[in-house]
């Protein structure tokens, strides 16, 4: 819209200049022209009598027949620092005088500092200083993106980053135990309470709690027709519960952030996912007016929604102000992972009603999680089932959460998908024909008011359609066990088809195809990519990943003990289509990503006989429901 | 602290460090040289991957006193222009995403290749499997190596 205001205005300009009618004024590569008058001049020439034209209100957009850039490739534009190791990303930094600081948490949820005793570290060579910042006074209200688990840590600055990580271990610190606490946070003008339980919690514990929730009844989040006695008149019912564990971001940046802070001013830089909503509280936290929080981003060594919590550009201001230095804060993977903003642990259980003849009469979901459910009451199959029941339920804990790649959806989707695939099965269809047939329902007669189901079956049907054709369903290889899933969040629907083949007994994946409407495709070769890293990533967190607790500490830290995926377990390839569409473009970045769980549990299944209800499916490690 | 001469890139380069500091943090910290990414400190993720006459080694975990007279060469001093094939076949394939383990993938695989010019899809595999990402780029990263490997860019 910017664009086309000031394509507009730069014409008019010209138009004026030249006394020629605008509409005849092409503005091309930079070039505006006049046809017939033989007049033209760079957008340039134009710029300030277009500054000084009063902004339309409504202009025209470019039709889609004209786009030039839209809908073709451009390679990443760090491409080349990438691959010769410039200075991009926060852990880059470097300026004269600047020292590097780290922290040291308490080492368990629910704990904080008592005192510490800095006298080894501090006669360290390298180490300059060594004391305690507190992030927040107690009666700050925060927004929801600055909340932090530990809000006072011990700091150690030094000359360079090995000397501060070794003084860190010399630290001897003492903790306690914080008590409960309640706490009022504002996210877009809306007040949420959290509550934040005493005690150090663990695995264990936290599935007891969460068996002991989906037992119980939950909160009534979307009712259709009579669910009740549907379940009740059933000749068969099918139940099946669902699992997954907290998640670290694991982004192969570790948080850092250089800040400098002076009397007046500060200039932070690094890789932030919000640095509108943490200028707040860097400022707040500064005591310096707004205006003079100056935060820049680099580029970030992958996000996922960790870099949505910026406690540590609040902990690097604080600690440069403190200084009277700038300083890079660099957060060691052990920091990283055991101080995190987690993905929620979820349980799910779906329940369906069928009767004498297979016919699928009622559907119940209940889920919850710790601390906060995932369910989506609206999204499919609401809206193609007569009677219909969604509820869910939340256990407090002192273990912080946030959003995670695709949040909430990265959990239901492939449990819900999972499910469907087995309800396929027992009422004797094929998983795709069964899809389509409940969005057929959703279309043509939806179950609630249209506006009450959030999603276009149409849109959800194309997907599942072109896949079918794509990955050539329904012509079964000897040894190619498939699996389907699809799934819309995030505004873009995604369908995948998983192909698993057997290495002796080991189950490998061998090919996924992808089906993808995310509206007009701005950059199909980047969004190919987000599809392939996607399907790579949900089939890593789904068979490899998960952070326990004991007493309160995440028993995993670096990457011995937490899998994430690697080369040997991706698949062999991945293929991507894309719906022809001209509606508005929509998401990448998340869509992809959850529905691959269901495809690849799914296509397990067909290849093992075994289905997979807890994630991670492989593990030596209980899972923290099972 | 002690005073070492390191041969990186193709130079000299005089540092005054304690023994035990990493070559990681000797580059990054001491040397500007930031390409060598630090990733987990223990070996397991790969981003800090150098060639020590020409192995790829992990050099959180090489001790700038082990070090001696043995060859390092970064990302930074892999190609005087950028233009190493694997380098190249990287662009082409388009890579990266977010792109912070790059670099430790590039000396992975340049050092594979330099060992074995035609590896396999299984050499491929069983040589980078150290080299953790994150953003899921590893299907695109065996295209790119299989592009340098076969001489369709020189």
């Amino acid at each position: 819209m910017a664009g086309a205001t000031a394509r507009h205005m730069l014409k008019e300009a010209a138009a004026q200049a030249w006394q020629v009618p605008a509409n005849e004024i092409t503005a091309i590569a930079g070039v505006l022209k006049h046809e017939a008058s033989g007049k033209s001049a760079g957008y340039g020439e134009m710029a300030s009598a277009a500054a000084g034209l009063e902004v339309p209100e409504e202009v025209t957009l470019k039709s889609i027949s004209d786009f030039s850039i839209i809908g073709t490739t451009g390679k990443n534009v760090d491409g080349k620092k990438i691959v010769t190791g410039q200075p991009l990303f926060g852990l880059d930094v470097q300026r004269e005088g600047m020292l590097i600081a780290g922290l040291v948490h308490p080492p368990a949820f629910g704990q904080r500092l008592k005192s510490f005793d800095a006298e080894k570290a501090k006669s360290m060579p390298g180490i300059k200083d060594v004391f305690s910042i507190k992030l927040y006074d107690d009666d700050y209200k925060k927004m929801a993106f600055h909340f932090t688990a530990f809000n006072e840590v011990v700091v150690v600055v030094g000359e360079s980053t090995w000397q501060v990580f070794e003084a860190k271990k010399a630290i001897n610190a003492e903790w306690e135990d914080n008590p409960e606490r309640t706490e009022v946070t504002s996210m877009f003008g809306n007040d949420m309470t959290a509550t934040y339980p005493a005690g150090m919690e663990n695995s264990e514990v936290h599935t007891a709690k969460l068996k002991e929730m989906i037992a119980r009844n939950a909160k009534v989040s979307r009712k259709d027709g009579n669910p009740e006695k549907a379940f009740k008149e059933a000749a068969k019912v099918i139940e099946r519960s669902y699992s997954c564990p907290f998640l670290a971001h694991n982004t192969m940046e570790p948080m850092n952030f250089f800040a400098n802070v002076t009397e007046d001013h500060a200039e932070l830089l690094g890789p932030t996912q919000t640095p509108e909503w943490m200028e707040v509280a860097v400022a707040e936290r500064l005591g310096l007016p707004l205006e003079k929080v100056d935060i820049q981003m680099t580029r970030q060594g992958g996000g996922f929604g960790r870099r949505l919590y910026g406690h540590f550009m609040v902990e690097a201001a604080a600690i440069s102000q403190r200084m009277k230095a700038p300083i890079k804060l660099v957060y060691a993977r052990e920091d990283d992972m055991s101080q995190g903003i987690y993905r929620p642990a979820y349980y799910a259980t779906y329940r369906a009603a069928l009767d004498a003849d297979n016919n699928l009469i009622g559907f119940h979901v209940k889920a919850g999680g710790i601390p906060e459910s995932p369910l989506f009451a609206n999204r499919f199959p609401a809206g193609a089932i007569d009677n219909y029941l969604a509820e869910d339920f939340t256990v407090d804990s002192n273990i912080t959460t946030g959003a995670f790649r695709a949040p909430r959806s990265n959990f239901i989707a492939g449990a819900e998908q999972s499910f469907l695939d087995e309800l396929a099965e027992e009422m004797g269809k094929d998983p795709i024909d069964f899809r389509l047939e409940l969005l057929k329902r959703a279309q043509e007669n939806p179950v609630g008011s249209p506006e009450s189901n959030d999603y276009d079956a149409s849109r959800y049907a194309g997907v599942l359609e072109l896949v079918r054709e794509k990955a050539n369903w329904g012509q079964d290889q000897p040894g190619v066990h498939r699996g389907v899933s699809a799934y819309f969040c995030h505004q873009s629907y995604v369908a995948q088809v998983l192909d698993v083949v057997m290495d002796g007994n080991k189950p490998v994946v061998d090919k996924v195809t992808a089906a993808i409407d995310c509206g007009i495709v701005v950059n199909p070769g980047a969004a190919a990519n987000l599809s392939e890293g996607g399907a790579v990533d949900g089939i890593g967190h789904a068979m490899y990943s998960q952070l326990t607790f004991n007493e309160g500490s995440a028993e995993q830290n670096n990457f011995d003990r937490y899998r994430l995926i690697r080369h040997s377990e991706a698949p062999k390839s991945i293929e991507t289509h894309f719906v022809e569409s001209d509606v508005d473009p929509t998401g990448m970045g998340e869509p992809p990503f959850p529905p691959i769980m269901g495809a690849l549990a799914n296509a397990l299944y067909k290849a093992t006989g075994q289905r997979h209800y807890h994630q991670p499916f492989v593990t030596n490690l209980k899972p923290i429901v099972g | 602290m002690a005073t070492f001469n390191l041969k990186i890139n193709g130079k000299s380069h005089e540092v005054d460090v304690d023994p035990s500091t990493p070559m990681l943090w000797v580059l990054r910290d001491h040397l500007q040289m930031v390409g060598t990414k630090y990733g987990c400190g223990i070996a397991q993720c790969g981003a800090c991957t150098v060639h020590l006459d020409n192995n790829a080694v992990r050099a959180c975990q090489l001790p700038v006193s082990s070090v001696g007279d043995q060859e390092i060469t970064t990302i930074e001093g892999l190609s005087e222009h950028g233009d190493h094939p694997v380098q190249k076949a990287w662009l082409e394939v388009d890579v990266p995403q977010c792109g912070y383990c790059q670099a430790g993938q590039i000396m992975s695989a340049s050092a594979l290749l330099k060992r074995n010019p035609n590896p396999s899809d299984e050499e491929i595999e069983a040589a980078m499997n150290g080299n953790i990402c994150r953003c899921g780029t590893y299907v695109r990263i065996k295209k790119a190596i299989k592009m340098a490997s076969n001489g369709e860019l020189t």
